[in-house]
């Protein structure tokens, strides 16, 4: 689904990203971590179409992303760590906007937002306003309307971040279900429970790919009994700190 | 297309469920109307008048039922005494007096010649000086009715009109002024805050990362913007022709165009602001203080561009509203043509050009 090959990006002599490369492949739920700078974001902001790499090669669900980024952003779904529905709009018209923004058509829209509210057991609040719910509710609702327009890859950039223990439990599930679908996961995270929730990880350092494998077996390698360890082990090797 | 449509659709779900907005966007350009229609009127009307008359002949009486009879006087008779007046003005109650000294009568009728005394309170040089006007035009009117046959062997009369404005209406002048600025703020304003809110909300990113086309994103925000500002338009015609009694001389056609003009001006400011700023509070205050501000200055309705310095009346000229300005005066209340304000119609043209330029490199940069 993914390709990356010596993807790079340099802002003036600063490498942001260096010479990263990994493969996702399809259904897969494929944890991104890191460090705040160590190039994540910018990572995922390339794959998303929303940045050009200096150098490398990429292609996101066949596409490249130098020259088809329009093609690129029908086939993903993106959600960031800022909450990012409008607040001064309900449920339904929050889900009829980016529903239609990505082409689905009205009575598609309408076949998917019943299911969907009833699923979320949000029935009773659909015509509320998006601000009045919860945050736990409000990141789960973003969740479901970023992969709405079923696309095949979905980015989730730190979707957990202030949110409680149980809803995060409930989130993941959802990824699941999504991950059951056939959607494919391209997840960021400072959790390192969640990362153990992921098919495979990769950790980047200042920059670089520094592992990439799955959590057992990344524990394996590193002599560690749980993420945590593995996470310091690497990090600790960081130059550069902070965002 | 459809897209485009969904998107205009929740700008307009934002505005109206923003009662704050509504109520700057709708509420504004009445509270400005009646201002100024009415709180800050220029004329001076209902001056009152003390007139101490110590001749108490038929002359005097004659004068002062004359200006009794105009508009502009409320005459206070009460006999106050001569020496007093001065105490009077220092406490206000006097803003004006008009005094006749004894004999008034008999010296204009066996002298041919009589002194009245005017006195104005002049820390309010405006009234002072309209009063002095008035009265001035009501003697000379009344000197000439009691010797008609008198020929004076040469007498120039100056009979002088106020040309598109007969009636000295200060509404005639503001009214563009207000269009102009109401236009302004909420264009430029509201537009530039729009779009930072959701660079604020994250929601602008989400946006980017869809297949919807960044241009559009822009010319969807500032649609309903445009229908809003069109509306208010109407608003503050229909305001200024049916409560202030301003008509429209020339093409209403005209007069829409030149309008709309001006708003895709405004809305392209307004855009450019917001690609370059990157929170509500800085872009209110860059629309607030460099487009306000200067719009309230340099446009001339307040106050006369002729009489600045040189280099603020070359200032004034890359303020927007100034051409705009122009345009609603020559169009609407001189009834002009296309003809005369081709020139300022093309310089909102070549401002719109340059702001929506700039404002879309800063949108593209913003991607790489």
């Amino acid at each position: 689904m993914i390709v990356c090959k010596d993807l790079t990006k340099r802002f003036g002599d600063f490498y942001a990203v260096n010479k990263i490369s990994f493969d996702v492949n399809k259904g897969e739920i494929f944890g991104f971590l890191g460090a705040n700078g160590a190039g994540k974001t910018t990572a995922m902001r390339i794959l998303c179409g929303l940045s050009h790499p200096t150098s490398g090669e990429a292609t996101v669900a066949g596409f490249n992303v130098y020259k088809q980024a329009e093609s690129i952003k029908k086939n993903i779904g993106y959600m960031s760590q800022k909450f990012s529905l409008y607040e001064n709009l309900t449920v339904l018209e929050n889900i009829e906007f980016f529903g239609g923004v990505y082409g689905v058509s009205a009575a598609e829209i309408r076949k998917r937002s019943d299911n969907l509210v009833q699923k979320l057991g949000l029935t009773a609040e659909a015509k509320k306003l998006v601000g009045a719910l919860p945050l736990g509710w409000k990141q789960k609702l973003a969740f479901s309307v970023a992969i709405f327009h079923q696309p095949r890859i979905v980015f989730l950039d730190e979707p957990t971040g202030g949110v409680d223990p149980v809803t995060r439990r409930q989130f993941w599930d959802m990824i699941y279900e999504a991950a059951a679908d056939g959607i494919t996961i391209f997840v960021t995270t400072h959790y390192m429970d969640e990362a153990e929730y992921c098919n495979r990880i990769t950790i980047m350092v200042d920059g670089k790919v520094e592992a990439l494998d799955s959590p057992a077996n990344l524990k394996a390698q590193f002599k560690a009994d749980n993420m945590d360890e593995v996470f310091y082990q690497l990090a600790r090797g960081a130059k550069r700190s902070g965002d | 297309m459809k897209q485009f449509l969904v998107f205009i659709r929740k700008e307009f779900f934002h505005v109206f469920r923003d009662r704050r907005t509504l109520l700057i966007m709708f509420g504004l350009p009445v509270v400005q109307i009646v201002l100024f229609g009415f709180a800050l009127t220029s004329e001076v009307k209902d001056i009152t008048l003390t007139v101490i008359d110590q001749s108490g002949d038929v002359n005097t009486q004659q004068l002062i039922r004359k200006i009794k009879s105009s508009s502009y006087f409320i005459v206070n008779e009460t006999s106050v005494d001569y020496n007093d007046i001065e105490t009077a003005f220092k406490k206000g109650t006097a803003k004006s007096a008009l005094i006749f000294p004894p004999n008034f009568g008999n010296d204009l009728q066996h002298g041919g010649k009589a002194q009245l005394q005017l006195l104005t309170d002049g820390s309010d040089p405006n009234i002072a000086k309209t009063v002095v006007n008035y009265i001035t035009a009501i003697t000379t009117a009344y000197q000439q009715e009691i010797s008609p046959s008198q020929k004076l062997p040469y007498t120039i009369l100056t009979e002088s009109r106020m040309l598109y404005n007969e009636e000295g209406n200060g509404s005639l002048n503001f009214i563009p002024g207000v269009m102009a600025l109401v236009l302004m703020i909420v264009c430029t304003a509201l537009t530039s805050v729009s779009v930072v809110r959701e660079k604020e909300l994250g929601t602008m990113e989400i946006l980017l990362v869809s297949p919807f086309k960044p241009l559009l994103v822009l010319i969807a925000k500032a649609i309903p913007y445009l229908l809003l500002s069109l509306a208010n338009f109407i608003l503050i015609l229909v305001l200024a022709v049916f409560v202030l009694d301003v008509g429209i001389k020339g093409s209403i056609v005209l007069l829409f165009l030149e309008s709309m003009l001006f708003i895709i001006t405004c809305l392209s400011l307004g855009l450019m602001i917001s690609n370059t700023t990157n929170s509500q509070q800085t872009a209110l205050l860059i629309s607030m203080m460099g487009m306000m501000i200067p719009t309230m200055i340099f446009t001339g309705f307040m106050f006369p561009l002729e009489n600045m310095p040189k280099p603020f009346q070359i200032i004034s000229n890359v303020v927007p509203s100034r051409w705009y300005f122009l345009i609603v005066k020559s169009v609407m209340l001189k009834g002009l043509g296309f003809s005369y304000v081709w020139k300022e119609t093309l310089v909102l043209l070549g401002m719109t050009t340059v702001a929506l330029t700039i404002a879309l490199k800063n949108f593209k940069t913003r991607l790489s």
